[in-house]
């Protein structure tokens, strides 16, 4: 593995007036995990909305952020190939569930029997073979958290972002949905930043942990990053 | 939309974020022309008031023209007419749509009244102020219902029940279309304000239903809803269509005087035109600047009464009045149209039977080939105008969402401003603008008048569906690879179907109810059904009236049904976006 491989953020800085949100120092190396804590207001998902590119424009961001070596800062969102999952699945209601699973697969993939082929493929892969021409609306919350997320994969990503995944799903299927996310994750070797404020999501990630502190409007806080292993 | 959309353009663009390119134009586009005509239009007024029209010799600065007015025998009774009309109908609605909400928000009678609005909403001014006119006149359906056995009428009494001397005719006109129009602009508005749980709140404090809303809801409402009610103000004070059907004509109001001395062949009339199109405007400034007094002082008095602690624990007899209203407004449209589709299929009706002796298409087979010319009219400049309407707003809103720059609330003024413009007083300059240019009266001029008016409603409809809209969704197509253009085409728009065509309805709904930007613009040479409708009204017909307002109602309610139909064939099999 080269040095260039995976995640890195480079003395990356988020400010909003004259608060400063986050600040992030580091790298994630491929197949690797990290996981940011903090409470709701800390930050969280601002910092996955500047990695994805769709931030608001009020926030100041400072440094850099790598993944494989290429510099994402100022790529558009759709030229980061960062793959994210939020708490919501927000698959496109309307289109069916082959629909959705089509609109991640990218256009390189060319010929309607190809393309039905990868979208039936990856239905299959999560134990949803003949799903193609459901409404999404009709699927229960499990199946459609697996759907989000072959449309993610299927979009051919370099990394991953989680938005404080699953929130809705019972603790035992969401223990296994996380699993099979990062299993796949794994394998197919992306680096992955995960936001929550649940322990059982941080240690079931096994990555370091990066914490965030909650800034209070009106001070201005000095981030403590802390480095340590799962608890 | 707003200035600061403008701005934005020369700001530094964040990281990551697309250059602002052509559409970031959109919004100073169409501010321009939605703006443009309008201040075009007053320069075109003030100027010939002043005695500057080269055109027609008008070329010193003077003050004749308002001192011809002045000599008009009829002057200040019609402008105390205006005055008393447009305040009263205004007062009237907001009282109506007050009383509505107060006793029956939350309530399932309220969600039929909210499913109910857009039909009523859509109904042109000329086949409301028709219907009603069917339904009030001596010899209309009312009076027949009642007849003989009750009133002992054998023939129409000799009532001035029409175009009566005070406006009252006028002013009911009015608020059957206002009320909805301000029932939907609250509806809105109660959105925007935690009105439901404030109420909760006031009631276990140990207030009745009517008093919780009146004292921590309308507070609240009312500043959100201040625009629209100006726009009713303005509307009402300077209407023409409504105005010349049901309004008093010895001496008519301000408005409609104005206009027929724009239609005059002695040209000399439209200095004094000009000056009357003036003092409409200096009118409207006096009427918003009653209001406000009349805010402040409400307020005051309000807040004394809020704080005095009343329960008031019935709702009774706000209910039975909010509820009458709101029946008696559905019923008037309702009845009305009903009344105009009657008597288009009716032989020999004698007074006082309540229907006719027998049905026949006659009307129609006489009547209808002459609608085709005026039908297709209609259905261009509005299929025009709204298509621009619907694509300068859409490209405002994406510009907005694209580069991340709200329109700021405080620019909201700038949409309302072509409806709190009275009318005839920059239309009438538009005409004399055309004049003085040589330029002859053309469909594209009228289209783009109409776009002046279709704009801000179609803008106000789309605007808030289209922020709320989750953006979450243009995040997920973004990290799955789509640009901004792929977002919006495939994801931001199928998704918004609904609310698009719904905009579009309504925008249809404007343009075909038009009747003074076609007939000052158009010169009289573009003609469309509420043209042609509206010309009848002193005919007196009333079968070719009826043939001729059920068509200019089906022109309006025919989109309406599509919007509603279209949306749900598309998305039959889609649960997720079913019920919006």
């Amino acid at each position: 593995m080269t040095d260039a491989a995976g995640l890195r953020f480079d003395r990356l800085s988020i400010t909003l007036g004259r608060n400063r949100l986050v600040t992030l120092d580091g790298h994630v190396a491929p197949g690797d995990v990290l996981t940011v804590m903090g409470p709701s207001g800390s930050g969280k998902s601002t910092l996955l909305s500047v990695i994805s590119g769709t931030a608001a424009a009020v926030f100041q961001v400072r440094g850099g952020i790598h993944l494989d070596g290429r510099d994402i800062t100022g790529l558009a969102p759709e030229a980061r190939r960062v793959g994210i999952l939020f708490q919501d699945e927000l698959l496109f209601p309307h289109l069916s569930v082959g629909g959705n699973l089509a609109f991640g697969l990218p256009p390189s993939v060319a010929g309607r029997r190809e393309r039905r082929r990868r979208v039936e493929a990856a239905l299959a892969e999560v134990n949803l073979a003949g799903f193609a021409n459901r409404d999404p609306a009709t699927l229960s919350g499990g199946q459609q958290v697996r759907v989000a997320l072959m449309r993610m994969l299927l979009s051919e990503p370099r990394a991953l972002l989680l938005d404080e995944p699953f929130p809705r799903l019972d603790a035992g299927l969401r223990d296994r949905i996380r699993q099979a996310v990062l299993d796949r994750a794994r394998t197919r070797r992306l680096p992955v930043v995960l936001v929550t404020h649940d322990a059982a999501d941080a240690r079931a990630a096994g990555g370091r942990i990066h914490h965030l502190d909650p800034h209070e409007a009106g001070t201005d806080l000095r981030p403590s990053p802390r480095t340590g292993d799962p608890a | 939309m707003s200035d600061d959309t403008v701005r934005t353009r020369a700001a530094p663009t964040a990281r990551g974020r697309p250059r602002p390119g052509a559409l970031a134009w959109a919004p100073a586009l169409t501010l321009g022309l939605m703006l443009g005509p309008v201040a075009a239009g007053l320069a075109g007024t003030v100027a010939p008031a002043l005695g500057w029209l080269p055109a027609l010799g008008g070329d010193h600065l003077g003050t004749d023209a308002f001192e011809a007015l002045r000599a008009w025998p009829g002057f200040p009774r019609a402008a105390a007419l205006s005055l008393f009309t447009g305040l009263g109908a205004t007062l009237t609605s907001l009282a109506a749509v007050t009383l509505i909400c107060a006793g029956w928000q939350g309530t399932r009678v309220f969600h039929a009244i909210e499913r109910g609005l857009s039909p009523l909403l859509s109904v042109p001014h000329a086949a409301a102020a028709f219907g009603l006119a069917f339904l009030i006149a001596p010899s209309g359906w009312l009076a027949r219902a009642a007849s003989p056995w009750a009133t002992g009428w054998e023939r129409p009494p000799d009532l001035l029940i029409l175009q009566d001397p005070n406006g009252l005719a006028l002013i009911a006109g009015l608020v059957v279309k206002e009320i909805p129009f301000l029932l939907l602009m609250t509806l809105a508005a109660l959105g925007q304000v935690p009105s439901a749980r404030s109420r909760t709140v006031a009631r276990a404090l140990g207030y009745g239903p009517v008093a919780a809303w009146v004292k921590t809801v309308f507070p609240r409402v009312y500043p959100q809803i201040r625009l629209p009610i100006y726009a009713v103000l303005a509307y009402s004070m300077s209407a023409v269509d409504t105005a010349i059907i049901l309004g008093p004509n010895t001496p008519p109001t301000l408005a409609v005087q104005v206009v027929r001395w724009m239609n005059d062949p002695d040209l000399q009339l439209r200095f004094q035109a000009a000056a009357g199109a003036v003092t409409q405007l200096a009118l409207l400034a006096g009427a918003l600047g009653l209001w406000r007094a009349g805010e402040r002082l409400a307020a005051g008095l309000g807040r004394r009464w809020i704080e005095r602690g009343g329960r008031g624990r019935s709702a009774a007899a706000t209910r039975v009045l909010g509820g009458g209203a709101a029946a008696a407004t559905a019923g008037a449209l309702g009845a009305g149209i009903a009344g105009l589709a009657v008597w288009s299929v009716a032989g020999v009706w004698r007074f006082p039977q309540a229907t006719p002796d027998a049905l026949t298409w006659r009307s129609w087979e006489r009547y209808g080939p002459r609608l085709a010319d005026p039908g297709a009219e209609t259905f261009i400049l509005a299929g025009a105008a709204t298509g621009l309407a619907l694509a300068l707003a859409l490209a405002c809103l994406e510009a907005e969402q694209r580069y991340g720059v709200r329109s700021a609330g405080r620019a909201l003024w700038l949409v309302y401003l072509p409806l709190l413009v009275p009318q005839v007083a920059f239309l009438a300059g538009l005409q004399m603008l055309a004049l003085a240019a040589g330029l002859d009266p053309n469909r594209g001029a009228v289209i783009l008048t109409h776009l002046v008016f279709v704009l801000p409603y179609v803008f106000l409809s789309l605007a808030d569906p289209f922020r709320a809209w989750d953006r979450r969704y243009a995040a997920v197509a973004a990290a799955l690879g789509a640009g901004p253009d792929r977002v919006f085409w495939t994801v931001r728009l199928p998704m918004l179907v609904r609310p698009v065509l719904t905009a579009a309805a309504l925008g249809f709904a404007v343009s075909v109810g038009l009747y003074l930007p076609t007939l000052l613009v158009g010169a009289g040479r573009v003609q469309t059904l509420t043209t042609e409708a509206v010309a009848l009204a002193s005919g007196g017909d009333r079968r070719v009236i009826g043939v001729y307002a059920l068509a200019q109602t089906a022109a309006v309610l025919l989109p309406f049904a599509l919007a509603g139909a279209v949306p749900r064939v598309l998305w039959r099999r889609r649960r997720g976006l079913r019920d919006d």
